[in-house]
């Protein structure tokens, strides 16, 4: 009898959830039965309520049970063998209306393969992409990016293919790739699902990327909290140069690239290029003044093309697919796909992965299902700790890069923090200051003494005391800490505290505006 | 003893960062004389090697307890019922997040975000992560490190 195989994720969620656990006991019960099991961990679907999430094929279809504990594991396993009935069954995974939605570009292989299976990895479409880089010049590369109208996915939304350019066109006799894989935002775990996940994909990315614009050596600067993606990457790198996919001759073709995963020591700010960059060196993670770009001066001074996970996952595709297919998807100047993160107070929280221009109502309440404490939405906060703090009657807005600037928003890594009616947007504020004390680097006095100045005011406007004077000064504040900062540490911080203020005005104590006022 | 940790770092990118990430994981925390040993090697001053180690959370110069447990603090978790979680868990132990319990065995700390976020709150007890965390769940935890390390 052949053996019988199931799937249950290794992504940092599941294993929260307990998914080792269920593993063991999966494998003790299928040991005293004298049954054959081979057990694939694979990477997330992203519908993170439901793991532990354990899959069994049956007519090419994938069907699933979730969520599994450790002690549904004997159960489950005789449904599995049995007539298939089980409370915890879900049906055919893909058919999940979460699941069967998104239109999903970087994330397909992403719960479906064994993430260090290069065989797994090249029968899904893997290395597609790859083999028409290999194909053309860099110089064409770089323009397909470029008409693909991909922006980094980082935070900033810069387009990659004028960055790409730059690099391609710099001369030196060494040039970097670095992976911005610092995800520190709150609400934010795109990066690191795709690492654990489907690792090839962040490798074949970083390839195509260092043969247009002639780098040999790439870095993944990966942030300490991630051990898991970090023992799953190293190992797909291993992997990838045993086939020749990585190092001297990459696929035959005399070329060459290497990649090196660097772990952080546990700084915010490290997510900020120019202090990764930094970081990258051993050095202290401050901020460098910009000019030189890093795409001219980067790493060791040399042209650095530095990009977020995502930006890098979302190039296979793009090469495989073709630049116009890409930019068919999308609104406007925000191409593409985005893996949007639904965290926080909400229901059907995880990754859900569509074009630019979906709400953020559907994203909160018709995808999300609402707050899991089942009170109302009052407020959501949109692209990290840096992001805005929105309002329900805003959620009509479509989630793209303009609209989002226009509504002193931004999109950020695409993450939504829901909250539920008992959060006191005064305490928010507060925290973001807090966060900022925290994590300057220290470099600008408007960013580390302003920050500590913030939650000393916004502690007197709590307590009444002056109360006009200093929500006037934590105008001010704001608005000193916008203009005298170096990176958007500084200058972004006021974003969630002044979106919370003219938002959610009564928890500052202030009386509504007049409409006229506004 | 210290240098011939530090030593196969000597030279690689980003290597001081490497070395002494390498010297905590062996000694649990990074005993004064660090400095002058990764100065030496790495061939640049006790007060820039101090200085990175003030910048980084991760780095200690004092042993922390047996058993490190982190709390994410960050928006998501608060959102999910975080703050209560942390008090709890404070309250539980009667420590305050950055102390470690007198016996040695425990310390609380802050972390900014898992990559949990949406099964929030959520924790990280001697390298298990955890999930819709709760102060219950997080003592389970606790006593299971404690077991796998016995044994
Ligand atoms: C305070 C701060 C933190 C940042 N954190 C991250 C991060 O965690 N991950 C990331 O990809 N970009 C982060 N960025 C943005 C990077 O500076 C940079 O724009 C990005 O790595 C460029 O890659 P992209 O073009 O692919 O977005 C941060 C920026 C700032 C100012
Ligand atoms: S704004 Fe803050 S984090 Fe950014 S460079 Fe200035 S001090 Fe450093
Ligand atoms: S905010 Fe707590 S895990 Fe992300």
């Amino acid at each position: 009898m052949s053996a019988l195989k199931l799937f249950l994720p290794l992504d940092s969620v599941a294993i929260a959830m307990g998914a080792d656990d269920v593993a063991d006991a999966l494998q003790n019960e299928a040991a005293k039965r004298k049954i054959k099991l081979e057990l694939v961990r694979t990477g997330s679907r992203g519908m993170h309520w439901l793991e532990p999430l354990l899959e069994v094929e049956k007519d090419c279809k994938r069907i699933g049970y979730g969520p599994v504990s450790e002690d549904d594991a004997v159960s489950v396993l005789d449904a599995i063998l049995g007539d298939g009935r089980h409370d915890k069954c879900v049906g055919l995974v893909e058919e999940i209306p979460f699941f069967k939605k998104q239109t999903r570009l970087i994330f397909e292989r992403c719960g479906v393969t064994d993430p260090l299976s290069l065989e797994d990895y090249k029968s899904h479409g893997g290395f597609e992409g790859l083999d028409k880089a290999l194909n053309i010049d860099g110089a064409a590369i770089c323009e397909e990016i470029m008409q693909s109208g991909l922006r980094g996915r980082g935070g900033a939304g810069f387009p990659a293919g004028i960055k790409w350019k730059t690099v391609s066109e710099a001369k030196a006799d060494q040039k970097y790739i670095v992976v911005n894989a610092d995800e520190g935002d709150s609400g934010t775990f795109a990066d690191r699902m795709i690492m654990e996940g489907d690792p090839f994909c962040l490798i074949e990315g970083m390839i195509i990327a260092g043969v247009a614009v002639g780098a040999t050596k790439g870095f993944v600067y990966l942030r300490s909290e991630y051990p898991i993606a970090e023992r799953v990457l190293n190992g797909a790198i291993v992997n990838a140069r045993a086939a020749g996919v990585l190092g001297d001759n990459i696929r035959g073709t005399g070329k060459t690239f290497d990649i090196e995963v660097f772990v952080g020591a546990g700084a915010y700010i490290c997510g900020e290029e120019t202090s990764l960059l930094n970081s990258l060196e051993g050095k202290r993670g401050e901020v460098r003044a910009k000019p030189p770009l890093p795409a001219l001066e980067g790493l060791f001074g040399k042209p650095t093309l530095v990009h977020n996970v995502i930006s890098l996952c979302s190039v296979p595709a793009i090469l495989a697919k073709g630049a116009k297919f890409y930019r068919d998807y999308g609104m406007g100047k925000s191409t593409g796909t985005m893996p949007f993160q639904l965290a926080g107070n909400i229901k059907y929280g995880g990754l859900f992965e569509t074009a630019f221009g979906v709400t953020l109502g559907e994203l909160v309440n018709d995808i999300g299902g609402g707050t899991f404490t089942e009170k109302s939405v009052r407020a959501a906060q949109i692209g990290g700790p840096l992001g805005a703090y929105l309002p329900p009657e805003m959620y009509n807005l479509p989630m793209d890069y303009e609209t989002m600037l226009a509504n002193g928003a931004g999109v950020g890594h695409g993450g939504v923090v829901v909250f539920d009616e008992s959060v006191n947007l005064l305490e928010q504020a507060r925290y973001a200051f807090e966060f900022c004390v925290e994590e300057s680097c220290g470099k600008c006095t408007p960013c580390r003494i302003g920050s500590v100045r913030g939650v000393e005011v916004i502690d007197r406007i709590r307590a009444g005391r002056d109360h006009e004077k200093n929500v006037t000064v934590l105008d001010d504040l704001c608005e000193l800490m916008v203009d005298g900062s170096l990176c958007a540490m500084g200058g972004m911080t006021p974003i969630p505290v002044q979106s919370a203020v003219k938002h959610f005005p009564e928890d500052f104590g202030i009386k509504q505006k007049q409409e006229a006022a506004t | 003893m210290l240098a011939k940790i530090i030593e196969p770092y000597v030279g690689r990118t980003g290597g001081l960062i490497s070395a002494l990430r390498a010297v905590q994981a062996e000694v649990g925390y990074l005993p004064e004389e660090t400095e002058a040993v990764a100065g030496d090697l790495f061939n640049i001053t006790r007060a820039e090697v101090k200085g990175v180690i003030s910048f980084y959370h991760d780095f200690t110069r004092e042993p922390k307890g047996e058993t490190v447990v982190r709390l994410c603090a960050a928006e998501a978790c608060q959102a999910a019922g975080g703050r209560q979680f942390v008090s709890e868990v404070e309250k539980q132990y009667a420590l305050k997040m950055g102390e470690t319990s007198a016996s040695k065995d425990i310390t609380l700390e802050p972390v900014y975000c898992l990559g949990l976020c949406s099964c929030a709150p959520a924790a990280m007890v001697g390298g298990r992560l955890v999930g819709m965390a709760s102060a219950a769940k997080v003592e389970k935890a606790i006593e299971r490190v404690k077991r796998e390390r016995v044994s």
